[in-house]
Protein backbone atom coordinates (compact mmCIF):
# COMPACT_ATOMS: atom_id res chain seq x y z
CA UNK A 1 0.00 0.00 0.00
CA UNK A 2 3.00 2.40 1.34
CA UNK A 3 4.64 0.93 -1.73
CA UNK A 4 1.34 2.02 -3.87
CA UNK A 5 1.21 5.59 -2.73
CA UNK A 6 5.08 6.50 -3.35
CA UNK A 7 4.71 5.06 -6.70
CA UNK A 8 1.98 7.42 -7.53
CA UNK A 9 3.53 10.33 -5.91
CA UNK A 10 6.87 9.60 -8.47
CA UNK A 11 4.71 9.16 -11.38
CA UNK A 12 3.13 12.35 -10.47
CA UNK A 13 5.94 14.28 -10.17
CA UNK A 14 7.92 12.30 -13.15
CA UNK A 15 8.88 14.48 -16.04
CA UNK A 16 7.22 12.11 -18.74
CA UNK A 17 3.77 12.76 -16.73
CA UNK A 18 4.03 16.10 -16.41
CA UNK A 19 4.86 16.34 -20.46
CA UNK A 20 1.75 14.13 -21.01
CA UNK A 21 -0.30 16.22 -19.30
CA UNK A 22 0.55 18.95 -21.21
CA UNK A 23 0.01 17.48 -24.16
CA UNK A 24 -3.45 17.11 -23.01
CA UNK A 25 -3.79 20.57 -21.79
CA UNK A 26 -2.54 22.01 -25.45
CA UNK A 27 -4.40 19.22 -27.50
CA UNK A 28 -7.66 20.10 -25.42
CA UNK A 29 -7.32 24.13 -25.39
CA UNK A 30 -6.09 23.70 -29.43
CA UNK A 31 -8.77 21.75 -30.40
CA UNK A 32 -11.45 23.78 -28.69
CA UNK A 33 -10.60 26.87 -29.30
CA UNK A 34 -10.44 26.23 -33.19
CA UNK A 35 -13.91 24.05 -32.97
CA UNK A 36 -15.31 27.30 -31.20
CA UNK A 37 -14.24 29.18 -34.61
CA UNK A 38 -15.34 26.83 -36.73
CA UNK A 39 -18.74 26.40 -34.77
CA UNK A 40 -18.99 30.25 -34.44
CA UNK A 41 -18.93 30.54 -38.43
CA UNK A 42 -20.95 27.61 -38.99
CA UNK A 43 -23.73 29.34 -36.60
CA UNK A 44 -23.52 31.82 -38.31
CA UNK A 45 -23.29 31.27 -41.96
CA UNK A 46 -26.82 29.20 -40.60
CA UNK A 47 -28.23 32.45 -40.23
CA UNK A 48 -27.81 32.77 -44.10
CA UNK A 49 -30.71 32.69 -46.91
CA UNK A 50 -28.61 31.35 -49.47
CA UNK A 51 -29.46 27.48 -49.67
CA UNK A 52 -25.91 25.98 -50.93
CA UNK A 53 -24.30 27.66 -47.65
CA UNK A 54 -27.42 26.24 -45.56
CA UNK A 55 -26.80 22.88 -47.62
CA UNK A 56 -22.75 22.53 -47.02
CA UNK A 57 -23.58 23.38 -43.28
CA UNK A 58 -25.97 20.43 -43.30
CA UNK A 59 -23.75 18.18 -44.55
CA UNK A 60 -21.11 18.94 -42.34
CA UNK A 61 -23.01 18.84 -39.30
CA UNK A 62 -24.36 15.11 -40.69
CA UNK A 63 -21.14 13.53 -41.08
CA UNK A 64 -19.25 15.11 -38.12
CA UNK A 65 -22.00 14.27 -35.94
CA UNK A 66 -23.02 11.47 -37.45
CA UNK A 67 -19.57 9.63 -36.80
CA UNK A 68 -17.65 8.19 -34.52
CA UNK A 69 -15.01 10.89 -33.30
CA UNK A 70 -12.67 7.74 -32.79
CA UNK A 71 -13.33 7.33 -36.21
CA UNK A 72 -13.23 10.64 -37.59
CA UNK A 73 -9.66 10.73 -35.77
CA UNK A 74 -8.00 7.69 -37.22
CA UNK A 75 -9.48 8.70 -41.15
CA UNK A 76 -7.76 11.88 -40.80
CA UNK A 77 -4.76 10.15 -39.36
CA UNK A 78 -4.74 7.70 -41.99
CA UNK A 79 -6.64 8.38 -45.02
CA UNK A 80 -5.37 12.11 -45.51
CA UNK A 81 -1.50 11.10 -46.46
CA UNK A 82 -3.19 9.04 -49.36
CA UNK A 83 -3.98 12.51 -50.95
CA UNK A 84 -0.42 13.59 -50.01
CA UNK A 85 -1.63 15.88 -47.29
CA UNK A 86 0.95 14.56 -44.48
CA UNK A 87 -0.24 15.61 -40.64
CA UNK A 88 1.76 15.29 -37.26
CA UNK A 89 0.02 12.99 -34.91
CA UNK A 90 -1.19 16.50 -32.68
CA UNK A 91 -1.90 18.02 -35.89
CA UNK A 92 -4.30 15.31 -36.92
CA UNK A 93 -5.66 14.70 -33.60
CA UNK A 94 -6.60 18.99 -33.12
CA UNK A 95 -8.12 18.86 -36.70
CA UNK A 96 -10.19 16.10 -36.06
CA UNK A 97 -11.50 16.92 -32.24
CA UNK A 98 -11.60 20.65 -33.77
CA UNK A 99 -14.38 19.82 -36.96
CA UNK A 100 -16.15 16.88 -34.16
CA UNK A 101 -16.53 19.60 -31.96
CA UNK A 102 -17.41 22.76 -33.96
CA UNK A 103 -20.77 20.39 -35.27
CA UNK A 104 -21.43 20.47 -31.47
CA UNK A 105 -20.39 24.12 -30.77
CA UNK A 106 -22.88 25.37 -33.69
CA UNK A 107 -25.37 24.31 -32.27
CA UNK A 108 -24.87 25.90 -28.67
CA UNK A 109 -23.94 29.44 -30.36
CA UNK A 110 -26.87 28.54 -32.80
CA UNK A 111 -29.09 28.49 -29.38
CA UNK A 112 -27.71 31.50 -27.74
CA UNK A 113 -28.61 33.72 -31.21
CA UNK A 114 -31.85 32.84 -30.93
CA UNK A 115 -32.35 33.57 -27.69
CA UNK A 116 -32.23 37.30 -28.79
CA UNK A 117 -35.52 37.98 -30.54
CA UNK A 118 -35.68 39.98 -33.56
CA UNK A 119 -37.24 43.17 -31.66
CA UNK A 120 -34.17 43.37 -29.87
CA UNK A 121 -32.00 43.46 -32.98
CA UNK A 122 -34.85 45.91 -34.31
CA UNK A 123 -34.21 48.59 -31.09
CA UNK A 124 -30.43 47.98 -32.29
CA UNK A 125 -30.82 49.21 -36.05
CA UNK A 126 -33.58 51.85 -34.81
CA UNK A 127 -30.10 53.59 -32.82
CA UNK A 128 -28.55 53.44 -36.33
CA UNK A 129 -26.33 50.67 -36.02
CA UNK A 130 -25.02 48.60 -38.88
CA UNK A 131 -25.82 44.93 -39.04
CA UNK A 132 -22.00 44.02 -37.48
CA UNK A 133 -22.85 46.61 -34.38
CA UNK A 134 -25.78 44.87 -33.97
CA UNK A 135 -24.06 41.63 -33.77
CA UNK A 136 -21.61 42.90 -31.37
CA UNK A 137 -23.21 45.15 -28.90
CA UNK A 138 -26.86 43.56 -29.30
CA UNK A 139 -27.02 40.28 -30.36
CA UNK A 140 -23.62 38.52 -28.91
CA UNK A 141 -23.64 40.05 -25.32
CA UNK A 142 -27.19 38.49 -24.82
CA UNK A 143 -25.94 35.39 -26.57
CA UNK A 144 -23.13 34.71 -24.41
CA UNK A 145 -25.11 34.39 -21.02
CA UNK A 146 -26.59 31.20 -23.20
CA UNK A 147 -23.47 29.78 -24.39
CA UNK A 148 -20.82 30.52 -21.85
CA UNK A 149 -22.54 27.39 -19.39
CA UNK A 150 -22.51 24.22 -22.14
CA UNK A 151 -19.52 25.94 -23.91
CA UNK A 152 -17.43 24.90 -20.49
CA UNK A 153 -19.00 21.48 -20.37
CA UNK A 154 -17.84 20.81 -23.86
CA UNK A 155 -14.01 22.31 -22.98
CA UNK A 156 -14.32 19.56 -20.21
CA UNK A 157 -15.63 16.71 -22.24
CA UNK A 158 -12.60 17.65 -24.59
CA UNK A 159 -10.35 17.41 -22.41
CA UNK A 160 -11.93 13.47 -21.78
CA UNK A 161 -12.15 13.06 -25.28
CA UNK A 162 -8.36 13.83 -25.90
CA UNK A 163 -7.59 10.50 -24.52
CA UNK A 164 -8.68 9.27 -28.06
CA UNK A 165 -5.69 10.94 -29.55
CA UNK A 166 -3.73 8.15 -27.85
CA UNK A 167 -4.74 5.66 -30.88
CA UNK A 168 -2.40 7.58 -33.48
CA UNK A 169 0.59 7.02 -30.98
CA UNK A 170 0.00 11.18 -29.28
CA UNK A 171 2.30 11.37 -26.01
CA UNK A 172 -0.80 12.26 -24.24
CA UNK A 173 -1.82 11.65 -20.95
CA UNK A 174 -3.66 8.62 -21.22
CA UNK A 175 -1.31 6.90 -23.91
CA UNK A 176 1.89 7.72 -21.58
CA UNK A 177 0.03 5.81 -17.90
CA UNK A 178 -0.54 2.94 -20.61
CA UNK A 179 2.38 2.73 -21.67
CA UNK A 180 4.22 2.95 -18.16
CA UNK A 181 2.46 0.61 -17.05
CA UNK A 182 2.51 -2.26 -19.70
CA UNK A 183 6.60 -2.11 -18.68
CA UNK A 184 5.73 -2.71 -14.77
CA UNK A 185 2.02 -4.23 -14.65
CA UNK A 186 1.32 -1.36 -12.20
CA UNK A 187 -2.15 -0.29 -13.28
CA UNK A 188 -3.30 0.70 -10.68
CA UNK A 189 -0.78 3.38 -9.93
CA UNK A 190 -0.24 4.64 -13.04
CA UNK A 191 -3.96 4.91 -14.05
CA UNK A 192 -4.50 6.38 -10.76
CA UNK A 193 -1.47 9.24 -11.23
CA UNK A 194 -3.48 9.95 -14.83
CA UNK A 195 -6.77 9.93 -13.04
CA UNK A 196 -5.10 13.07 -11.17
CA UNK A 197 -4.01 14.72 -13.05
CA UNK A 198 -7.48 14.73 -15.19
CA UNK A 199 -9.32 15.89 -12.20
CA UNK A 200 -6.20 18.65 -11.40
CA UNK A 201 -7.31 20.03 -15.12
CA UNK A 202 -11.25 19.77 -15.12
CA UNK A 203 -11.54 21.05 -11.71
CA UNK A 204 -9.32 24.26 -13.30
CA UNK A 205 -11.46 24.62 -15.85
CA UNK A 206 -14.52 24.58 -13.86
CA UNK A 207 -13.13 27.48 -11.81
CA UNK A 208 -12.34 29.36 -14.76
CA UNK A 209 -15.86 28.83 -15.65
CA UNK A 210 -17.69 29.92 -12.68
CA UNK A 211 -15.27 32.81 -13.46
CA UNK A 212 -16.15 33.86 -16.57
CA UNK A 213 -19.98 33.21 -15.58
CA UNK A 214 -19.87 35.38 -12.93
CA UNK A 215 -18.57 38.26 -15.62
CA UNK A 216 -21.64 37.78 -17.82
CA UNK A 217 -23.77 37.56 -15.04
CA UNK A 218 -25.17 41.34 -15.22
CA UNK A 219 -28.69 40.70 -12.73
CA UNK A 220 -28.42 40.23 -8.98
CA UNK A 221 -29.89 36.51 -8.84
CA UNK A 222 -31.30 35.22 -5.92
CA UNK A 223 -31.62 31.63 -7.73
CA UNK A 224 -30.08 29.17 -6.32
CA UNK A 225 -26.93 27.62 -8.46
CA UNK A 226 -27.72 24.89 -11.09
CA UNK A 227 -24.20 23.46 -12.51
CA UNK A 228 -22.18 20.92 -10.81
CA UNK A 229 -19.63 23.06 -10.74
CA UNK A 230 -21.50 25.91 -9.02
CA UNK A 231 -23.02 23.65 -5.99
CA UNK A 232 -19.26 22.11 -6.13
CA UNK A 233 -18.16 25.33 -5.09
CA UNK A 234 -21.18 26.58 -2.95
CA UNK A 235 -19.78 23.28 -0.87
CA UNK A 236 -16.52 23.62 -0.97
CA UNK A 237 -16.75 27.52 0.23
CA UNK A 238 -19.41 26.14 3.38
CA UNK B 1 -48.39 78.18 -49.58
CA UNK B 2 -47.35 78.51 -45.53
CA UNK B 3 -44.15 79.62 -45.21
CA UNK B 4 -43.56 79.36 -41.67
CA UNK B 5 -43.23 75.39 -41.87
CA UNK B 6 -40.75 73.60 -43.03
CA UNK B 7 -41.04 69.79 -44.08
CA UNK B 8 -38.63 67.04 -41.93
CA UNK B 9 -40.11 63.83 -43.67
CA UNK B 10 -42.51 63.55 -46.48
CA UNK B 11 -43.94 60.24 -47.75
CA UNK B 12 -45.75 60.10 -50.46
CA UNK B 13 -47.96 57.25 -52.73
CA UNK B 14 -46.26 55.08 -50.54
CA UNK B 15 -47.54 51.45 -51.26
CA UNK B 16 -46.67 48.38 -49.17
CA UNK B 17 -47.80 44.83 -49.18
CA UNK B 18 -47.03 42.00 -46.62
CA UNK B 19 -47.38 38.60 -49.24
CA UNK B 20 -50.40 39.45 -51.48
CA UNK B 21 -52.24 41.86 -48.86
CA UNK B 22 -52.08 44.75 -49.02
CA UNK B 23 -51.11 47.10 -45.73
CA UNK B 24 -50.12 50.12 -46.83
CA UNK B 25 -52.44 51.78 -50.13
CA UNK B 26 -50.89 55.37 -51.55
CA UNK B 27 -50.66 56.91 -47.99
CA UNK B 28 -49.05 60.85 -48.60
CA UNK B 29 -47.78 62.01 -44.76
CA UNK B 30 -45.99 65.08 -44.26
CA UNK B 31 -44.03 65.72 -41.13
CA UNK B 32 -43.52 69.68 -40.27
CA UNK B 33 -40.45 70.40 -38.54
CA UNK B 34 -40.86 71.09 -34.69
CA UNK B 35 -44.21 69.73 -35.01
CA UNK B 36 -46.00 66.64 -33.47
CA UNK B 37 -48.07 64.59 -35.76
CA UNK B 38 -50.29 62.13 -34.17
CA UNK B 39 -51.66 59.09 -36.63
CA UNK B 40 -54.81 57.22 -34.67
CA UNK B 41 -56.66 54.50 -36.46
CA UNK B 42 -57.99 50.59 -35.42
CA UNK B 43 -55.59 47.64 -35.03
CA UNK B 44 -54.81 46.39 -38.75
CA UNK B 45 -54.79 49.49 -40.09
CA UNK B 46 -51.43 49.97 -41.09
CA UNK B 47 -50.31 52.77 -38.66
CA UNK B 48 -47.05 50.99 -36.84
CA UNK B 49 -46.01 49.20 -40.60
CA UNK B 50 -46.09 53.04 -41.77
CA UNK B 51 -43.78 54.17 -38.98
CA UNK B 52 -41.61 50.95 -39.38
CA UNK B 53 -41.50 52.50 -43.43
CA UNK B 54 -40.50 55.59 -41.99
CA UNK B 55 -37.64 54.31 -40.64
CA UNK B 56 -36.57 52.22 -43.23
CA UNK B 57 -37.29 48.89 -41.20
CA UNK B 58 -39.45 47.61 -43.54
CA UNK B 59 -39.15 47.21 -47.48
CA UNK B 60 -41.77 49.26 -49.18
CA UNK B 61 -43.04 48.20 -53.19
CA UNK B 62 -43.42 52.01 -54.08
CA UNK B 63 -43.39 55.70 -53.04
CA UNK B 64 -40.89 58.12 -51.93
CA UNK B 65 -40.08 58.67 -48.66
CA UNK B 66 -38.23 62.35 -48.40
CA UNK B 67 -35.95 62.94 -45.18
CA UNK B 68 -34.26 66.86 -45.27
CA UNK B 69 -34.79 66.65 -48.37
CA UNK B 70 -33.51 63.71 -49.58
CA UNK B 71 -34.94 60.47 -51.28
CA UNK B 72 -34.02 57.67 -48.34
CA UNK B 73 -36.35 54.93 -50.05
CA UNK B 74 -33.92 54.63 -53.18
CA UNK B 75 -31.98 51.11 -53.14
CA UNK B 76 -28.67 53.18 -53.17
CA UNK B 77 -29.81 55.35 -50.16
CA UNK B 78 -31.05 51.97 -48.12
CA UNK B 79 -27.80 51.04 -48.13
CA UNK B 80 -26.84 53.34 -45.58
CA UNK B 81 -30.47 53.25 -43.69
CA UNK B 82 -28.15 53.35 -40.68
CA UNK B 83 -27.12 56.82 -41.24
CA UNK B 84 -30.85 57.98 -41.18
CA UNK B 85 -31.86 55.93 -38.55
CA UNK B 86 -29.41 57.75 -36.58
CA UNK B 87 -31.49 60.78 -36.77
CA UNK B 88 -35.05 59.13 -36.66
CA UNK B 89 -34.88 57.76 -33.31
CA UNK B 90 -37.36 55.05 -32.19
CA UNK B 91 -39.70 54.02 -29.43
CA UNK B 92 -41.13 50.96 -28.96
CA UNK B 93 -44.26 49.26 -27.38
CA UNK B 94 -42.55 46.87 -25.47
CA UNK B 95 -39.47 49.22 -24.33
CA UNK B 96 -36.67 47.21 -25.88
CA UNK B 97 -34.16 47.96 -23.52
CA UNK B 98 -31.06 45.70 -23.39
CA UNK B 99 -31.09 43.61 -20.90
CA UNK B 100 -27.28 43.24 -20.22
CA UNK B 101 -26.49 46.35 -20.01
CA UNK B 102 -27.72 48.87 -16.80
CA UNK B 103 -29.68 51.84 -17.74
CA UNK B 104 -26.87 54.59 -17.92
CA UNK B 105 -25.25 51.64 -20.54
CA UNK B 106 -28.26 51.40 -22.53
CA UNK B 107 -28.40 55.64 -22.90
CA UNK B 108 -25.25 55.79 -23.25
CA UNK B 109 -24.20 52.86 -25.85
CA UNK B 110 -24.99 54.14 -29.19
CA UNK B 111 -23.82 57.45 -28.75
CA UNK B 112 -20.09 56.07 -27.66
CA UNK B 113 -19.90 53.30 -29.57
CA UNK B 114 -21.60 54.22 -32.87
CA UNK B 115 -21.26 58.01 -32.76
CA UNK B 116 -17.73 57.94 -31.11
CA UNK B 117 -18.93 60.48 -28.72
CA UNK B 118 -16.20 60.37 -25.59
CA UNK B 119 -17.33 58.55 -22.09
CA UNK B 120 -17.58 60.90 -19.93
CA UNK B 121 -19.44 63.24 -22.45
CA UNK B 122 -22.02 60.59 -23.18
CA UNK B 123 -22.11 60.18 -19.36
CA UNK B 124 -22.82 63.44 -18.52
CA UNK B 125 -25.80 63.39 -21.29
CA UNK B 126 -27.18 60.34 -20.18
CA UNK B 127 -27.60 61.64 -16.43
CA UNK B 128 -29.41 64.77 -17.61
CA UNK B 129 -31.85 63.30 -20.24
CA UNK B 130 -32.35 60.97 -17.20
CA UNK B 131 -33.42 63.64 -15.31
CA UNK B 132 -35.71 65.11 -18.19
CA UNK B 133 -37.49 61.77 -18.03
CA UNK B 134 -37.65 62.11 -14.42
CA UNK B 135 -36.10 59.24 -13.38
CA UNK B 136 -32.50 60.46 -11.90
CA UNK B 137 -31.61 57.74 -9.54
CA UNK B 138 -32.00 54.99 -11.44
CA UNK B 139 -28.60 55.45 -13.79
CA UNK B 140 -26.97 52.29 -11.98
CA UNK B 141 -30.46 50.01 -12.25
CA UNK B 142 -30.91 47.13 -13.95
CA UNK B 143 -34.35 47.20 -16.78
CA UNK B 144 -35.56 44.31 -15.22
CA UNK B 145 -35.63 46.19 -11.79
CA UNK B 146 -37.69 49.05 -13.41
CA UNK B 147 -41.57 49.15 -13.92
CA UNK B 148 -42.75 49.56 -17.31
CA UNK B 149 -43.43 53.07 -17.15
CA UNK B 150 -39.93 53.97 -15.79
CA UNK B 151 -38.62 51.45 -18.82
CA UNK B 152 -40.50 53.40 -21.42
CA UNK B 153 -38.98 56.68 -20.33
CA UNK B 154 -35.81 55.01 -20.45
CA UNK B 155 -36.20 53.97 -23.69
CA UNK B 156 -37.08 57.76 -25.04
CA UNK B 157 -34.34 59.01 -22.84
CA UNK B 158 -32.29 56.36 -25.05
CA UNK B 159 -33.32 57.21 -28.29
CA UNK B 160 -32.87 61.54 -27.58
CA UNK B 161 -29.20 60.24 -26.37
CA UNK B 162 -28.97 60.14 -30.18
CA UNK B 163 -30.09 64.02 -30.63
CA UNK B 164 -32.23 62.77 -33.47
CA UNK B 165 -34.46 65.40 -35.86
CA UNK B 166 -37.42 63.42 -35.13
CA UNK B 167 -39.21 61.00 -32.77
CA UNK B 168 -41.25 58.09 -33.90
CA UNK B 169 -43.11 56.21 -31.26
CA UNK B 170 -44.89 53.14 -31.64
CA UNK B 171 -47.75 52.45 -29.50
CA UNK B 172 -45.21 53.51 -26.83
CA UNK B 173 -48.08 53.18 -24.09
CA UNK B 174 -49.56 50.27 -24.93
CA UNK B 175 -48.13 47.58 -23.00
CA UNK B 176 -48.65 49.73 -19.79
CA UNK B 177 -50.49 49.34 -16.72
CA UNK B 178 -53.11 52.24 -16.55
CA UNK B 179 -51.23 53.77 -13.65
CA UNK B 180 -48.15 54.31 -15.77
CA UNK B 181 -49.31 56.08 -18.95
CA UNK B 182 -49.51 59.22 -17.48
CA UNK B 183 -45.67 59.65 -16.71
CA UNK B 184 -45.35 58.61 -19.81
CA UNK B 185 -47.21 60.88 -21.17
CA UNK B 186 -46.02 63.34 -19.69
CA UNK B 187 -42.30 63.06 -20.88
CA UNK B 188 -43.84 63.14 -24.44
CA UNK B 189 -46.34 66.05 -23.85
CA UNK B 190 -42.94 67.82 -22.78
CA UNK B 191 -41.07 66.65 -25.89
CA UNK B 192 -43.71 68.22 -27.44
CA UNK B 193 -43.69 71.93 -26.25
CA UNK B 194 -40.20 72.14 -26.28
CA UNK B 195 -40.16 71.51 -30.39
CA UNK B 196 -38.99 68.21 -30.69
CA UNK B 197 -40.35 66.78 -34.31
CA UNK B 198 -42.39 63.95 -33.57
CA UNK B 199 -45.01 61.03 -35.02
CA UNK B 200 -46.64 59.03 -32.66
CA UNK B 201 -48.99 56.08 -33.42
CA UNK B 202 -51.32 56.06 -30.48
CA UNK B 203 -54.91 55.64 -28.99
CA UNK B 204 -54.51 57.99 -26.65
CA UNK B 205 -57.05 59.90 -27.65
CA UNK B 206 -56.36 62.69 -24.77
CA UNK B 207 -52.40 63.37 -25.92
CA UNK B 208 -53.54 64.03 -29.12
CA UNK B 209 -55.59 66.87 -28.18
CA UNK B 210 -53.03 68.21 -25.93
CA UNK B 211 -49.79 67.67 -28.03
CA UNK B 212 -50.79 67.01 -31.92
CA UNK B 213 -50.29 70.07 -34.07
CA UNK B 214 -52.22 67.48 -36.89
CA UNK B 215 -53.71 64.11 -35.96
CA UNK B 216 -54.26 61.80 -39.12
CA UNK B 217 -56.62 58.72 -38.99
CA UNK B 218 -55.78 55.27 -40.95
CA UNK B 219 -58.09 52.79 -41.31
CA UNK B 220 -57.49 49.75 -43.81
CA UNK B 221 -54.18 50.92 -44.97
CA UNK B 222 -55.28 54.48 -46.56
CA UNK B 223 -54.74 57.84 -44.79
CA UNK B 224 -58.83 58.69 -43.87
CA UNK B 225 -58.41 62.12 -42.58
CA UNK B 226 -55.72 64.69 -41.74
CA UNK B 227 -56.46 67.27 -40.56
CA UNK B 228 -55.19 70.13 -37.86
CA UNK B 229 -56.14 68.85 -34.34
CA UNK B 230 -58.68 71.42 -33.45
CA UNK B 231 -60.40 70.85 -36.59
CA UNK B 232 -59.93 66.92 -36.14
CA UNK B 233 -61.85 66.87 -33.28
CA UNK B 234 -64.03 69.59 -33.24
CA UNK B 235 -64.74 70.00 -37.08
CA UNK B 236 -66.06 68.36 -39.93
CA UNK B 237 -64.91 65.00 -40.48
CA UNK B 238 -65.66 61.79 -43.07
CA UNK B 239 -68.28 59.27 -41.26
CA UNK B 240 -65.50 56.88 -41.07
CA UNK B 241 -63.44 59.04 -38.95
CA UNK B 242 -66.69 60.27 -37.01
CA UNK B 243 -67.81 56.44 -36.69
CA UNK B 244 -63.98 55.49 -35.54
CA UNK B 245 -64.34 58.50 -32.81
CA UNK B 246 -67.44 57.76 -31.45
CA UNK B 247 -66.41 54.53 -30.50
CA UNK B 248 -62.77 55.04 -29.01
CA UNK B 249 -64.28 58.22 -26.98
CA UNK B 250 -67.52 56.74 -25.41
Amino acid sequence: MNDSVTLILSYLSSANFLRAAGMTLALTVCSMLLGMLIGLIVALLQERRNRLVRALVMLYLWLFRGTPVLLQIIFIFNVLPNFGILLSGFTSGVIALALNEGAYMAEIYRSGLQSVGARQRTAGYALGMRGWQVMRYVVLPQAMKVVIPPTGNQFMGMLKNSALVSVIAVEELLLVADQTASANFRYLESLTAAAVYYLIMTTLFMLIQQLIEQRFKTQRSQEAPRSWSQRFLRMTRA
Amino acid sequence: MKTDTVSLLDIQRLNKSFGDKPVLKNVDVNVEQGKTLVIVGPSGSGKSTLLRCMNLLEPIESGVITFEGRDIATPEARREAWRFRQEMAMVFQHFELFPHLSVIDNIMLAPVKIKGVPKAQARQKALELLERVRIPDKANAWPEELSGGQQQRVAIARALAMEPRVMLFDEPTSALDPEMIKEVLDVMTELSDQGMTSVVVTHEMSFARRAAHRVVFMADGEVVENLPTDQFFGGEVKPRTRQFLDQILH
